[in-house]
């Protein structure tokens, strides 16, 4: 195994960037194809001609109450429905593998659909019906008539939080005397937050289409993790997983809300291989939010103890929030306060509440987004009663080493990010005086908050192929979900084999490929990109020892190690010769390099994060209590940069997001019926792009040598982290007022207002 | 959604008829709204007459001076319109603070003003909603009716209107013209169209059925002055655009309506008396707001509405001052 030292002490091509294409703004490879509506989604691809027959529609059916049984289930006017091919209920649906005890994000598991009569949330799937038609089947779907046996749902947060236990396996981990320390400090905070559910509401719907030939099952489906759908999928139908090809070759959109996946690809594969015809199936909008999975809500105390001069003596985030009745997901909202400020005292946990609503997981930089929302704000809270500017009580507790573990980072510069962020957004124009700028019946406010998310490493191969035209083909069981995936290992393949870009292809989204885990955690692009670069050295070492053994290359008999690659030419000194030519003579048929990477033994002794700063501009409407954006500006660092443009794409997605998540995003649930009310994106609010204004992100020159071989780190969750704080952070500096229940709307900005007597 | 018959009609005279003399028709223009709701299986109708190409889209001059709007024009085309801009500048307003700019090249006048509530529980066929479903039945009156109605609500239902454009339409003193199924062409004030819920809020107008909306009159515009002329509309909205309101307020002088309060656009009558009789526009709104009642999370729109509406009549007197 690797250690973190190999990492830093070897120079590979990434590195070294000679021809440039490393950290450049490359246009998305897939970019054409997507803008011009020709990359096919899963619902959408072309059938082959060995798949047998037209496709046919699925369309679930989904429950409508939150809890307890169905009592009966009438199919008969459904199945008598023109073109109606079959429907399923938990009375004849197909055996499945059995569900887990527990679902875990790495262990692939079957997934059952339609498995009893329990139902344990609104919106669970029930039914599903296939028809030769998408209308006939949405028209029978209609016709299946359930009646069920409700028991009153547990759906009310606020009332059971106290309910909350510690999740499974974990512990709260307490540096010091936090209590005393508390007790003991001067100057101290203690406030409570509320975060909302919330839903990825992904552009593209979860969807596949699925077909057999013979014992071998094809499906094109949503997904960001393909070897663990693969997988689950295999143990669901209760087949080897080499019978399953799951390809997903364009996503539109994940947020971690497809790090799983859903009764679609089960259903269509059943339904497929029991009607020898391809299936498609997808989710609606409507379904997407209740039967998929959503952000929980959390309640969280922060309580901070400082001294006069500002130093933090005290710190705790707790957290109680919720997940579905048989799961064991937590956002852990309190975690990255491990990391993030120096407090000698210190507290942090979570509880867990069980309830009927429906299953929670992964949303957005779980735990970050909603975290930062409460602590980020508490800092803005102190810094007020201190009189210190919000950015300086930040750096003024800047930690040396990792507050929690003592362990050294690997590198860390939020306070560059902090300072260069200051000078470029005018930071220093913010005067603490709440409502000194106005504009016509807006007034302005400034705020900012820093942005921490920590660093991952998995497991992952990859191959390179050349072929006799000297193109590069980098295939890879990874995916885009919209990230820029495609782009960047077309890049790290150019420049390690020192081709032009434009003659690398990059092939992903297909479990026949080399593994790797996928898109989520901002793991992607380190993982995929890393295992990507060993295949690509792998490859130029296979080419260098063809070109020093063949007598009719000009490199012959040179030595190896000395071959440059550049500009699709391959030299030692003076001796050249162009790639595709050695390939041609020596591998007509192509040239297949392998690759892998491993996360090093040691790198766990360092505290690895990325890092950000956030500053924005609202404008506050103190008559009506609406809040606009106006201007935004993270400055982040988070390892070597790959791609420029796709970084700070991803970066200030992520800061909308943040956007959303303080002034619009949630969905409401109703208690009594354990449903969520808002089930469209007319009634879920995105920010759209009136609600943006000026939004820019900076990206700092940085290495993190001990991140991986190219000291790259990941950027999809960072940007969304902190965001939202520093909007709320500049609401109060507008207007004078506090909501710590998000999402900040109009209505409970008016009651702050008028408690205040504004 | 459930399979359905549709056909083109060539005339007005035609469409009436055919809706007359078929069981659960209904009209389609833009269905920007009734496509949704027959998808989520709200709406089932039978038969579908197309009205969306018939010669009822034009933009004519009347001759006291006033704008006849076809009922086939959109959205995007009212809004548009120069002598909209120059002399009905609320209305123009009122239509681009509503839907997106896709939706409202599709979406016409008389679609717009038969629009349906975009009350979460009438779009939801799991709850109970008396306006979707007679006697199941309001989910929001104890659920989350944040976005309710504040004014002329009923036990049976407390949704509201969602149009913005009708609320300009209300305050211009707007007439509609009908083609009734026995041929017979009418006209009536706009704030006649919509019905308070009551107890059949599944009923939300006066129109009887397949009667066909063919056009708005417009009377001729107030003349610009401080008692006269100013025209504001203002929506309050949870985001920039693409956002049902949460209330909006809109002022023709001396006159005032509300958006998203009620089951029908909200003439404020008594504001209006008041204003008449000299009180401040403080007092005015008060006068009209004693009448508000609210369900819980939805008492913010009478905070909102007494804050802001003094504002907009403040506007719209300086707008006609300066015009």
């Amino acid at each position: 195994m690797s250690s973190v030292a190999d990492w830093e002490a070897a120079s590979n091509p990434v590195k070294e960037n000679r021809a440039g294409n490393i950290g450049k703004a490359v246009d998305r490879y897939e970019g054409p194809l997507k803008v011009t509506g020709t990359a096919p989604y899963a619902f959408e691809v072309e059938l082959p001609p060995s798949a047998s027959g037209p496709p046919l529609y699925g369309v679930m059916v989904s429950a409508a109450i939150a809890s307890g049984r169905i009592a009966a289930i009438e199919t008969a006017q459904a199945e008598a429905s023109p073109g109606v091919r079959l429907v399923w209920t938990h009375l004849n649906v197909p055996e499945q593998g059995p569900r887990p005890e527990r679902y875990d994000f790495f262990t692939p598991s079957p997934r059952p659909a339609l498995q009893s009569d329990r139902v344990y949330f609104f919106g669970q799937q029930v039914a599903v019906v296939v028809a030769d038609t998408f209308e006939n089947a949405n028209a029978a779907a209609a016709m299946v008539k359930v009646t069920y046996e409700a028991d009153a749902p547990m759906a009310d947060f606020h009332a059971v939080r106290d309910q909350g236990v510690q999740p499974p396996g974990e512990q709260d981990t307490e540096i010091g005397d936090f209590a005393a320390a508390f007790a003991a400090a001067p100057v101290t905070i203690d406030d409570v937050w509320r975060t909302p559910l919330q839903n990825h509401c992904q552009m593209e719907p979860c969807a596949t289409t699925a077909w057999w030939d013979g014992d071998k099952l094809t499906v094109n489906t949503s997904v960001q993790m393909v070897r663990f759908a693969q997988n689950s999928l295999a143990e669901t139908l209760m087949i080897p997983s080499k019978s399953v090809r799951l390809l997903t070759r364009y996503i539109g959109g994940g947020f971690g809300g497809k790090g799983s996946f859903y009764e679609d690809l089960v259903l269509a594969s059943l339904a497929a291989r029991e009607l020898g015809q391809p299936v498609k199936v997808a989710f609606s909008r409507q379904q997407m939010m209740h039967g998929t999975v959503h952000r929980p809500a959390t309640e969280q105390r922060v309580r901070l103890g400082a001294t006069p001069d500002g130093k933090l003596t005290a710190m705790s985030i707790m957290t109680v929030t919720h997940c579905d009745s048989r799961g064991n997901f937590t956002e852990h909202a309190s975690n990255f306060a491990r990391s993030l400020y120096a407090a000698p005292n210190r507290l942090t946990g979570h509880r867990l509440v069980r309830m009927d609503l429906p299953v929670a997981s992964a949303m957005r930089a779980p735990g970050e987004a909603s975290g930062t929302l409460s602590l980020e704000v508490a800092m803005d809270e102190l810094a007020e009663k201190l009189g210190i500017d919000p950015m300086e009580l930040r750096i003024l507790n800047e930690p040396e080493t990792d507050p929690e573990t003592g362990k050294p980072f690997s590198i860390r510069q939020l306070v560059r990010c902090m300072r260069e962020g200051a000078q470029i957004f005018g930071w220093d124009r913010r005067t603490p005086k709440i409502g000194a700028v106005k504009n016509g019946r807006w007034t302005i406010g400034l705020g900012m908050a820093a942005a921490i998310r920590g660093n991952m490493l998995l497991p992952a191969k990859c191959s390179f192929t050349v072929d006799a035209e000297g193109v590069i083909t980098v295939k890879q069981g990874m995916t885009d979900i919209g990230t820029g995936t495609y782009t960047v290992l077309a890049q790290i393949a150019a420049e390690t084999l020192g081709v032009p870009l434009g003659d690398v292809r990059v092939e992903i989204g297909d479990s026949e490929l080399p593994p790797a885990p996928g898109s989520g955690g901002q793991f992607g692009a380190a993982t995929a990109g890393s295992a990507a670069l060993d295949a690509g050295m792998n490859l130029r070492k296979a080419i260098a020892e063809i070109a020093v053994a063949d007598p009719a290359s000009p490199l012959y008999g040179g030595p190896s190690q000395d071959i440059t690659f550049q500009d699709g030419v391959i030299a030692i000194a003076n001796r050249s010769e162009r790639l595709a030519d050695l390939i041609r003579r020596n591998r007509p048929e192509g040239l297949v390099a392998e690759g892998e990477i491993r996360p090093a033994a040691d790198a766990r002794n360092w505290s690895q994060h990325t890092y950000g700063a956030h500053f924005v501009e609202v404008a506050v409407d103190t008559v009506t209590g609406e809040v606009r954006t106006r201007r935004m500006l993270g400055v982040f660092a988070a390892g070597r940069i790959l791609n420029w443009k796709t970084a700070r794409s991803q970066l200030t997605g992520g800061m909308i997001w943040g956007v959303g998540s303080a002034l619009t995003e949630g969905n409401a649930v109703d208690p009594r019926h354990g449903s969520l009310i808002n089930q469209d994106l007319a009634g879920y609010l995105v920010p759209v792009q009136a609600d943006i204004g000026e939004l820019d992100a900076i990206m700092l020159d940085e290495v993190d040598d001990k991140a991986n071989p190219m000291g790259i780190k990941g950027v999809g969750e960072l940007g969304i982290s902190g965001a939202g704080a520093a909007v709320a952070n500049a609401i109060y500096n507008a207007c004078g007022v506090r909501v710590r229940d998000y999402p900040i709307t109009p209505d409970k900005l008016l009651a702050a207002l008028e408690a205040k007597g504004l | 959604m459930r399979p359905f018959t549709y056909e083109r009609a060539t005339s007005a005279e035609a469409a009436v008829k055919a809706a007359a003399e078929t069981p659960n028709a209904k009209f389609i223009a833009g269905g920007t709204n009734l496509l949704d709701l027959m998808k989520l299986e709200i709406e089932h109708p039978a038969h579908l007459i197309d009205v969306g190409r018939l010669p009822l889209a034009g933009i004519e001059d009347t001759p006291d001076g006033g704008l006849r709007i076809g009922s086939m024009a959109t959205n995007s085309h009212v809004a548009a319109d120069a002598r909209v801009r120059a002399r009905y500048p609320v209305l123009t307003h009122a239509i681009v603070a509503g839907g997106s700019g896709q939706l409202r090249n599709k979406a016409t006048t008389g679609g717009n003003l038969l629009q349906r509530t975009r009350c979460a529980y009438f779009y939801d066929t799991t709850k109970p909603c008396n306006k979707r479903a007679p006697g199941s039945g309001c989910g929001a009156l104890e659920g989350l009716n944040r976005n309710s109605a504040i004014f002329g609500a009923s036990h049976a239902c407390i949704a509201t209107h969602p149009s913005d454009m009708a609320v300009a339409l209300a305050v211009l003193d707007a007439t509609v013209e009908t083609l009734s199924p026995s041929g017979q062409a009418r006209s009536f004030a706009v704030t006649d169209l919509h019905r308070l819920p009551g107890e059949t809020p599944d009923v939300e107008t006066h129109l009887i059925p397949g009667e066909l909306i063919t056009a708005i009159v417009l009377p001729p515009a107030p003349a610009p002055s401080e008692e006269g002329g100013g025209q504001v509309y203002r929506k309050v909205r949870d985001r920039a655009s693409y956002a049902a309101g949460l209330v909006s307020v809109a002022v023709v002088g001396g006159k005032v309506a509300f958006g998203a309060v009620a089951h029908k656009p909200w003439r404020a009558a008594q504001a209006e008396a008041a204003l008449a009789s000299g009180a401040s526009p403080a007092e005015a709104i008060a006068a009209e707001l004693a009448q508000a009642s609210n369900n819980g999370r939805n008492g913010f729109k009478i905070s909102l509405i007494s804050r802001l509406a003094p504002v907009v009549i403040k506007e719209a007197r300086k707008a006609g001052r300066s015009a």
